[in-house]
């Protein structure tokens, strides 16, 4: 017999989405509750849901109040969220060449420098990592990895980068990233990957999912540009792996 | 075929609909249009369906072209409207005979009106939306803003009888909200000094967010959290004290404390107010807030009960007129701030 979960907290996101918290901190547990919720709600799906989505400690659960009410909709979440969270789910494991250093990872001397060790060791450490999507967020394919080696665990900067390369692969705080697009970042860029994690006009559009399982393997500039022309045109670059 | 050349268009315009909601969880927000029922209004107006693709028109003006005859309707912010020198009222259908140019004057007390076209727009759906979303690189015909130049393909006007729509009285009521999903990392005090004050929109305002001016909210416990997932009308609140009103096209996620969420009935009448003009927040109960959505969504679906044939108001079409241009509020976004990387406090993963 499973012990009683603690039950999640509902908050109120307006009048058509709930946030469906499991804690307030970035926390592995909370983050397959919240994987587990999410597999549970797309199983068996409830009247009034539009859409669901994950996030490292809640649950974000989008629904048409015209169909069903803050206190109906969350007594059923409740209900799914006792469930015990499965001890081995299906999931898929990847493998994403990065090219670290360079023009292609802007920061990692620094980060290098600030922990008090040399760019090959951090990139050993990096790609040494066993991470899992625990979500994926802010702009499309931006994704949001657990399982960053402590010793890797460092602040954001002070001032966020208005634009980083699209595939930059990442470190803030206690979590490591893939990002596709070029955009705004706060977070120290060790690397560059050729994977497109959004590609339109590709099936599928989105490679990750929340829940996925990826490990990191170095490579270099030349090798990256083949990889960068290649999923250009279509290719997944990402290679699936046994799990 | 027929189709709508734009002789010239300000920033902030772009072809938005019901937006493409079911990929957020891969970081992709919906966008669409940022006063829904506005955009519903100008589709019912040429018998479209409310959520078809249209014209969100910015603050500016536009000049659109026809080749060959193209029937069109514009409803939302007020502003001048004529048609090789006839006026066209807001929520007015009208008809543009080739090489007839639709001339669109600023917003005045508002920001974003909608231009329907007859059937639509045409376009390839992605995700089953022609929304522009230009950091996706998504947006049919164009995956940007519009700009000069540009074409849009329509269907010949069908000659169809011009209609009116009558629309529930514009308000100046506060913006309703419920409280949450953080509204616990704030004291009591500074809650009551959100309800208490007045707010303006700041001119470095986009379709991502709205900027607040108005007093300092200060957190109980630091402004980071942990990101977790947004809506349209998350009211969020940085390091700074100074609220950000997160819009159709915002980050999917987000790092800092939500005090409270904008009703969805409200969303548009929010996206409307012009930057500068003082307003206030009222704090509802979610049973209010869904009872308002549920009307809301009635008030879309009875949309074609509300349309009139055109001539039974020829009277009354220049006090419309007048009413449209009343009013002296800048708007909300300017040419000078839409385009810039914009909102730096707000962007970045966490």
């Amino acid at each position: 017999m499973a012990a009683t979960l603690p039950p999640p907290r509902l908050l109120p996101s307006g009048d058509s989405a709930i946030t469906v918290e499991f804690s307030r901190s970035i926390d592995d547990a909370a983050n397959r509750r919240v994987l587990a919720l999410d597999r549970a709600m797309a199983a068996e799906p409830v009247t009034g849901v539009t859409e669901t989505v994950p996030t490292y400690r809640s649950l974000l659960v989008h629904y048409d109040p015209e169909q069903v009410d803050f206190d109906k909709l969350g007594a059923q979440i409740l209900a799914l969220a006792q469930r015990p969270v499965p001890a081995t789910t299906r999931t898929r494991r990847w493998r994403i060449p990065v090219v670290y250093g360079g023009e292609h990872g802007i920061d990692l001397e620094d980060v290098a420098k600030t922990l008090n060790t040399t760019p090959d060791e951090i990139v050993a450490r990096h790609v040494a990592g066993d991470y899992r999507v625990a979500m994926i967020g802010f702009t499309p394919g931006w994704s949001y990895l657990s399982g960053l080696e402590k010793s890797l665990h460092m602040p954001r900067r002070q001032n966020p980068r208005l634009l980083t390369p699209a595939g930059t692969v990442s470190i803030g705080g206690v979590q490591t990233g893939v990002q596709c697009l070029a955009g705004p970042s706060g977070w120290h860029l060790l690397g560059q990957t050729a994977v497109r994690t959004y590609q339109l006009h590709r099936d599928p559009i989105f490679l990750l999912e929340p829940g996925d399982n990826v490990t990191f393997v170095s490579v270099d500039a030349k090798t990256f540009a083949e990889q960068d022309r290649a999923a250009e045109a279509g290719e997944f670059i990402a290679e699936q792996i046994a799990s | 075929m027929s189709k709508l050349v734009i002789a010239s268009i300000g920033p902030a315009s772009s072809v938005q609909d019901g937006g493409r909601p079911g990929a957020q969880r891969y970081g992709l927000v919906p966008s669409g249009a940022m006063d829904r029922l506005a955009l519903a209004a100008a589709n019912t107006l040429v018998g479209n369906e409310p959520f078809t693709a249209a014209v969100e028109v910015g603050p500016f003006g536009a000049k659109f072209t026809a080749r060959g005859a193209v029937r069109i309707a514009l409803a939302g912010a007020p502003r001048s409207a004529d048609i090789a020198g006839r006026a066209v009222a807001s929520d007015t259908s009208a008809t543009l005979d080739d090489g007839e140019t639709l001339t669109l004057g600023f917003a005045r007390g508002g920001s974003f009106s909608y231009l329907a076209i007859e059937e639509g727009i045409k376009g390839e759906p992605m995700f089953g939306s022609l929304a522009v979303n230009a950091r996706a690189g998504l947006g049919s015909p164009y995956p940007r803003p519009l700009q000069s130049g540009d074409e849009l393909q329509a269907k010949a006007a069908s000659g169809a009888p011009e209609r009116r729509i009558e629309l529930p009285a514009a308000t100046d009521a506060p913006i309703r909200v419920v409280w949450g999903p953080q509204d616990d990392e704030f004291a009591d005090e500074t809650k009551k000094l959100f309800l208490d004050s007045e707010w303006k929109i700041s001119a470095t305002s986009d379709r991502m967010g709205y900027r607040l001016e108005g007093p300092v909210l200060r957190h109980l416990h630091g402004h980071n959290i942990v990101s977790d997932g947004t809506v349209s009308g998350s009211l969020q609140v940085p390091g700074n004290g100074q609220p950000i009103v997160l819009m159709r096209d915002r980050g999917t996620s987000g790092g800092y404390p939500k005090i409270a969420t904008v009703i969805s009935a409200d969303f548009g009448r929010f996206a409307q107010i012009p930057a500068g003009r003082a307003f206030r927040f009222q704090a509802v109960s979610m049973a209010e807030a869904q009872a308002e959505a549920r009307r809301f969504a009635a008030l879309l679906r009875t949309l074609p009960e509300r349309l009139r044939s055109i001539e039974s108001v020829d009277l009354n079409i220049d006090a419309l007129h007048d009413a449209n241009v009343a009013g002296h509020a800048v708007s909300a976004v300017d040419a000078g701030t839409w385009h810039a990387e914009s909102l730096a406090d707000m962007a970045g993963p966490d």
